[in-house]
């Protein structure tokens, strides 16, 4: 990975009420990466996400991205394309204007005519292999389909950033499987920065070319899953990731082949 | 290490990423306070230019107190009414099917979507002396209209519904299992009822009587036509309000009305400490 | 299976003696025919006593139609101001997370439970005669009390609570994720309440305002005390309906009555409805 650090994240901590969220986290990644924050639930991970994206506040610490001061930016500028766990879907909106949305909110100078705007819609729905099912409702679909609609709306807006928090916590496990490689294939394809929320540790290390492993509001370690494995920075970390004895196979990065999704 | 963009919580608030709050909690204060608080505080006020032995003079004199009497009495009596009643039609709504159930259901909301003086009016024909009821009445030698009984009466039509929709859902929601379990351990029925489900009732039961009592202690437009009112014996507290202030005697309205409003008060602090009691013994 | 067998068949635990059930269906019914059903068919009953052309004309003669008209302006005035309050409260209380809370929403069901009269005199204590500002008011020859704005006023505090309490509960449920995906996807404030707050809202809405106006329009007490009663000029038709009884006009009263019930009747009817087609949307109102 040559290319320049470009988000570069600085000493944020975070309170809520008494309890510290986030104690102090720096780190730093390179455009276009795809970058896990993996660690059990109260880590704080969700919570860095959340900052990232402009969803909450740090009460100090700083965050640049692409040389931007990203902090200072309300959520609405950020163009940070934010997936959640429950999808967020718009429920009285068909898929279509779910889509559709992040283009129509633009003000008169920025936003797209309407042919284009369709023309888009229809693209993502082709890329998350949603062809044909612009009209229906959020609520006649599946959870699979649901958090693709997610993601197709999320990229609608060219985001700068994707954000993805736990987007398949909700899902079966044989969906989880097929939805994660189509995930990393997406990423690979569109070359955006992505930061992904888990706290599977076979998903991370499976698909993310950086994993942050967050304990209790600190990293406890930053690195690429070779690295992880092959030296663990603490016990936690060897724990989590439950490494055994040497010998252990690499991860497959997906060579993938995009395939129909039956999800 | 540079702060942009990075504030902290107040002790006050948490800052969210969504926009709109100063403008819309700075509206809905504006709009409680002009509406709502500046006029309950100017009513708070105003006997005070009567100073404190004027104001206690004023509440306790025999009129008043009369008024008073009648206006908690009854609805103290009419509240009990319904929760015994009330509880008997929630049981029957929940429970049973019966032809017509779903009208029956939905006519319990009409004293609450019936306007008061159409009630008023209408309870007031029922029961005269040559009423469709106050004819039967009056031959067992019973008078409802123009008396206290005429106030109960309408009381008890204004609470009904309070209990009736605070007991459905506590209903609904009680599993059979206590009952089956009480079934299966010998108890009959009706002791069943008495040792397991009325006590699950209970808090619902005493919140819907309270919500009634609070409701009619301060009716005015039901009560006003079948009431006598005559001061001293069918006089309702409302009512002396409004002749206080036909005369002119803006303090001592205001007296009867700040009783009435701590009454009023009074209620809501005892419903809501109910309820959080209840739900904490949950 | 025969009858004898199905006679001879034990009842489930838990269902109650037939004559038992019988009995309290039978007591339950007598208590809602006495004390609801009666009273209501009293008033068309007495409406159309004197036959049907007497009724329409005392609802066409002028002091009632100036009655209907202005219960109409007080409820077109009160209702739509209550909604905004309703939506700008529920929206702050909802979305947000701030000390106070509690406290704040306890003073918005202040109304609630004041008496009807109570709520009129707040009003008559400010604005009357020997009110605060009444001299004030006197000299520069404006009136609140005995006049319009001091219905609408009266009218605006009983009815305050109503759109808040059930849009308060149903936003606070539907949570705040669809408006952060809005926000993230740079949508502004406006954008988001519009596209995708209300939509959401939409039939709790309507079902709030279908309760406010209804008690808008009924408001007695309250508006009694503000409004001077003078005939064809301050009455609501709640008023012209006591004026009338107590002149003795009976057959008339329980005309004008009769409109203000068959209102309650559809409000009844739509209540339902919403409640039967749109339980999800309403649900979280019953559930506080």
């Amino acid at each position: 990975m040559g290319s320049p650090m470009s988000l570069v994240v600085e000493s944020i901590a975070k309170r809520f009420d008494r309890f510290p969220a986030l104690k102090g986290v720096s780190f730093s990644a390179p455009t276009g990466c795809f970058l896990a924050l993996l660690g059990p639930s109260g880590s704080g991970k969700t919570t860095l996400l959340r900052i990232l994206g402009g969803l909450e506040f740090a009460e100090s610490g700083r965050v640049k991205f692409e040389d931007v001061e990203w902090l200072s930016l309300p959520a609405r500028e950020r163009r940070a394309g934010f997936v959640f766990q429950q999808y967020a879907l718009f429920r009285h909106m068909t898929v279509a204007k779910n889509i559709a949305f992040g283009l129509e909110v633009r003000g008169r100078r920025t936003r797209p005519p309407r042919a284009e705007i369709a023309r888009r819609v229809e693209e993502l729905l082709a890329l998350v292999q949603l062809d044909g099912l612009g009209k229906r409702y959020p609520s006649q679909l599946s959870g699979g389909q649901r958090q693709r609609v997610a993601l197709a709306r999320a990229l609608a807006i060219e985001p700068r950033m994707l954000l993805l928090d736990e987007p398949f916590g909700a899902l079966d496990a044989k969906v989880r499987k097929e939805l994660r490689l189509w995930l990393r294939h997406i990423h690979d394809k569109t070359g955006i920065t992505t930061v992904f929320v888990t706290h599977d540790q076979e998903e991370a290390m499976e698909l993310a070319d950086l994993v942050a492993i967050l304990n209790q509001g600190s990293i406890e370690q930053i690195g690429t899953p070779a690295e992880i494995r092959r030296a663990p920075a603490s016990e936690f970390v060897a724990d989590f990731i439950d490494i055994k004895a040497e010998g252990q196979p690499n991860p497959v990065i997906a060579k993938f082949e995009p395939r129909a999704l039956r999800a | 290490m540079s702060f942009a963009g990075a504030l902290p919580s107040t002790y006050w608030r948490t800052r969210s990423a969504l926009p709109g709050f100063g403008i819309s909690l700075g509206f809905t204060v504006f709009y409680l306070s002009a509406v709502v608080l500046i006029p309950l505080a100017a009513l708070i006020i105003r006997p005070w230019e009567l100073g404190w032995s004027g104001f206690i003079s004023e509440v306790t004199s025999p009129r008043v107190l009369a008024a008073l009497k009648l206006s908690f009495g009854a609805a103290a009596i009419g509240a009990v009414l319904n929760s015994f009643f009330g509880l008997i039609v929630a049981w029957v709504l929940v429970r049973y099917k019966f032809p017509l159930k779903r009208l029956v259901d939905a006519l319990v909301d009409l004293p609450f979507a019936l306007p008061t003086a159409v009630a008023g009016i209408a309870l007031s024909s029922l029961y005269a002396p040559n009423g469709w009821l106050g004819a039967p009445l009056m031959s067992l030698g019973i008078k409802a209209a123009y008396t206290p009984l005429g106030v109960v009466i309408a009381l008890t039509f204004i609470g009904l519904p309070f209990v009736v929709r605070t007991l459905q859902p506590v209903l609904n929601d009680l599993s059979r299992d206590h009952e089956e379990a009480a079934a299966t351990l010998g108890a009959s029925r009706f002791q069943a009822f008495r040792r397991v489900v009325f006590p699950a009732l209970l808090p619902a039961l005493i919140t819907g009587t309270a919500l009634a009592f609070a409701r009619a202690v301060g009716e005015y437009g039901s009560v006003i036509f079948i009431a006598g009112n005559l001061p001293m014996r069918s006089e309702i507290a409302p009512l002396l309000i409004i002749i206080k202030l036909e005369e002119f005697d803006y303090a001592g309205a205001a007296s009867v009305g700040v009783v009435m409003l701590g009454a009023s008060f009074l209620m809501l602090l005892t419903l809501n400490g109910l309820q959080s009691f209840t739900a904490a013994r949950r | 299976m025969s009858n004898i067998a199905q006679v001879l068949r034990p009842r489930p635990a838990t269902q109650d003696h037939p004559v038992a059930r019988t009995l309290l269906v039978a007591i339950a019914a007598l208590f809602v025919v006495l004390f609801l059903l009666l009273p209501l068919i009293t008033v068309f009953a007495e409406a159309l006593k004197n036959g049907v052309t007497t009724a329409i004309a005392a609802i066409t003669e002028p002091d009632a139609v100036s009655a209907i008209r202005l219960t109409l302006i007080a409820a077109g005035i009160a209702v739509p101001l209550n909604l905004i309050f309703g939506l700008s409260a529920s929206w702050a209380i909802s979305k947000f997370d701030f000390r106070g809370k509690t406290f704040l929403v306890t003073l918005i069901d202040l109304p609630f439970s004041v008496s009807p009269v109570v709520s009129g005199l707040v009003y008559v204590v400010i604005f009357g005669m020997q009110g605060w500002l009444g001299p004030y008011l006197r000299d520069h020859d404006i009136k609140i009390i005995f006049a319009l704005p001091g219905i609408v006023l009266a009218t605006m505090f009983v009815t305050f609570p109503f759109v808040a309490r059930e849009l308060i509960p149903l936003m606070t449920d539907q949570g705040r994720d669809e408006e952060e995906a809005a926000t993230s996807l740079g949508a502004s404030g406006w954008k988001t309440f519009r596209r995708v707050t209300l939509p959401n809202i939409k039939w709790g809405l309507l079902y709030a305002a279908l309760l406010c106006n209804a008690r808008a329009m009924g408001e007695f007490g309250a508006v009694s005390v503000v409004s001077g009663h003078i005939r064809g000029q301050t009455n609501t038709m709640p008023l012209h309906v006591e004026v009338l009884y107590n002149d003795y006009q009976f057959v008339a009263a329980f005309a004008v009555a009769s409109l203000l019930a068959m209102l309650a009747l559809v409000t009844l009817a739509v209540k339902t409805f919403l409640e039967w087609h749109y339980a999800d949307e309403i649900a979280a109102i019953h559930k506080h």
